[in-house]
């Protein structure tokens, strides 16, 4: 039951700074198995800068990271991947110009084994091992009813598939943590109902731990189990959607604080 | 294999073929007469004008990144080729095919080296800097070439420099099929996980790494086997020309190389194919009528640009490719439809 308790992610007192400005500090996030965790906070709060430090796109300057109890400080970013953790973009980020099929295959390509002479030599090896890329892309499409545009180039998707696709290609990395960088932003309600369902999905398919930054509140309280919320760059509050709505810090840190001048008239 | 892939290979052998004997039939039974050694010469030119342009559009049209150094690595392949077959044939008699063999291998090889070795540090930049990187590569190959010569210890030759006598082997039975082999491999890298990833670095570097691949290693590789491809054509050049001056792999040849990828449209190897040798052999054959012309070579290319460049940016083909294959293939499913 040990290895149970070790949480897939483990912040401590993560931080970066960039010259003077401090725009992580000392943050701490646990995620454990089968979680869905949110991570809110203001436009600046630094929640896009975690999913940087943690995905090995920064470094960080102070404290580290553990995933599954391993530390993950210095990582290159296809190390972290390789390592297991997934993620998408806040703007989308698919390889435009090639096929959606092709977008998801090449995730799959760190499990790939044909080598250099397999590949141009084109051993049965190497199309066995095409093949058996292609069916697990499609399954994968087929979850997010993608497979209808498997031969179309990626930039003509409309824009709630691309976010999908984009979620469909971090899945074929054959992750242990996901993280999802507000895949709801800029949808309309359709697509976002389509997203929940689809997170949903994932979670009751895959059981995989999911650490979303959304803007999307009514999202956010709806799926997530804990809610973690960002502002200047240090946690302001943990707890359940109920603890955190109901959090003075919160509401101030999103809504300002009350005019002390107006509580004076009173 | 899947079945229609049998199908499309066998198509595309005997297209190969069928070149291979219009060409025989042309240069090997006098049908050309006198002119026939001209043409000829078009040809082999052409044929390594092909590798070279294919092998920098694997850089241009799939890494996304420009080089104007091609002709650097062409000049590493030249000159190791001609100094190992020199020396060679100077101890030992071998036939012309095997003294072709080494030549391209060594050429190859050596322009790999040096790619890898210029890569690795390169590579960490990108566009702009890395294209300034590859032009000062390109003219510090050209300045050692031009001002250091080795005199080995036997034999009489001075390697370096301006190098003459160097043997004739470059045939263009053996360079059809190198080309042939050499763009095989190219397009199959490409079709590739490698070439996949390759690509998906061009599209978006950074989401590239957030898949899980190694940005790094795919780009130093792929530089490696376009320098490779480079030096081979270097090779077929230096033993056909038989004659090496360093001056010839300059600034404006790396710059004429680019112009042929981006004319015949980056991102596709069939507009390389067809775009080089026609560029390569078009201003002989203008010159052939109008003797003024090589001259004014590089302003026709450059005014040929900007025009190609306004109508059709992506080049002729703009990233698309032809199959033979594809083409047959469907238009038979196409009339069994009418049928049925």
């Amino acid at each position: 039951m040990a290895e149970e308790n070790v949480p897939v992610l483990e912040t401590k007192s993560l931080g970066i700074q960039f010259g003077g400005l401090k725009a992580v500090n000392d943050v701490n996030i646990e995620i454990y198995k089968g979680e869905l965790i949110g991570l809110i906070g203001p436009n600046g709060a630094g929640k896009t800068t975690i999913f940087n430090l943690i995905t090995g796109i920064y470094a960080p300057t102070t404290g580290s990271y553990m995933l599954c109890g391993k530390r993950m400080n210095g990582l290159k970013t296809h190390q972290v991947v390789d390592e297991g953790i997934a993620r998408t973009f806040q703007n989308i980020r698919l390889f435009k110009k090639m096929t959606v099929l092709d977008n998801v295959k090449v995730a799959f390509n760190k499990n790939m084994k044909a080598n250099l002479f397999q590949s141009i030599i084109r051993t049965p090896y190497f199309w066995k091992e095409e093949e058996e890329t292609t069916q697990k892309a499609m399954e994968l499409l087929k979850l997010f009813n993608l497979e209808g545009f498997a031969d179309q180039y990626a930039e003509n998707l409309p824009y709630g598939k691309q976010r999908l696709l984009e979620i469909a290609r971090a899945l074929a990395t054959d992750m242990k943590l996901l993280l999802l960088d507000e895949p709801a932003a800029g949808m309309n309600p359709v697509e976002t109902a389509e997203l929940k369902e689809s997170i949903k999905m994932l979670r009751e398919k895959f059981g995989i731990p999911i650490l979303l930054i959304e803007h999307d509140m009514s999202l956010v309280m709806s799926i997530c189990e804990r809610i973690y919320v960002l502002n200047f760059g240090e946690i302001l509050a943990s707890g359940t959607p109920e603890e955190i709505a109901a959090n003075k810090d919160v509401i101030e840190a999103y809504l300002g604080k009350e005019d002390e001048d107006e509580g004076g008239d009173d | 294999m899947p079945k229609i892939m049998k199908k499309k290979y066998l198509i595309n052998i005997i297209a190969v073929a069928v070149v291979f004997l219009i060409l025989c039939l042309l240069f090997d039974t006098g049908l050309l007469g006198r002119k026939a050694a001209y043409f000829n010469g078009l040809v082999t030119i052409g044929m390594f004008y092909t590798i070279i342009v294919c092998s920098l559009n694997l850089l241009t049209g799939y890494m996304g990144e420009f080089s104007l150094g091609h002709a650097g690595f062409m000049s590493i392949g030249a000159y190791a080729s001609a100094i190992a077959t020199t020396i060679i044939s100077d101890h030992v008699q071998l036939s012309s095919i095997a003294l072709y063999l080494i030549a391209i291998i060594i050429g190859g090889l050596a322009a790999a080296i040096i790619g890898v070795l210029v890569g690795i540090p390169a590579l960490r930049l990108s566009g702009d800097y890395l294209c300034i990187v590859t032009v000062a590569v390109a003219e510090i190959v050209r300045v050692v070439l031009s001002n250091v010569g080795i005199k080995p210890i036997t034999g009489n030759a001075t390697f370096g420099k301006s190098f003459a006598g160097i043997a004739r082997v470059s045939d263009y039975h053996y360079v059809y099929i190198t080309m042939v082999i050499c763009i095989a491999i190219m397009y199959c890298y490409i079709r590739s996980r490698y070439g996949r990833a390759l690509i998906s670095i061009r599209e978006d570097r950074i989401a590239a790494a957030a898949s899980g691949i190694n940005v790094t290693r795919t780009k130093v590789l792929t530089f490696t086997i376009s320098a490779a491809f480079a030096g081979v054509a270097g090779a077929i050049y230096a033993h056909y020309i038989t004659t090496l001056v360093p001056t010839y792999f300059n600034f404006s040849k790396s710059s004429e190389f680019l112009a042929i990828v981006i004319l015949g449209g980056s991102g596709s190897m069939t507009g390389s194919i067809i775009a080089a040798p026609i560029l390569s052999a078009l201003p002989q054959l203008i010159s052939y009528v109008f003797p003024d012309f090589a001259s004014y070579r590089m302003l026709i290319y450059a005014v040929v640009l900007v025009v190609v460049m306004i109508f059709k940016p992506t080049g002729l083909f703009g990233g698309k490719e032809f199959s033979l294959p594809d083409l047959i293939l469907d238009g038979k499913r196409k009339k069994k439809e009418k049928v049925s």
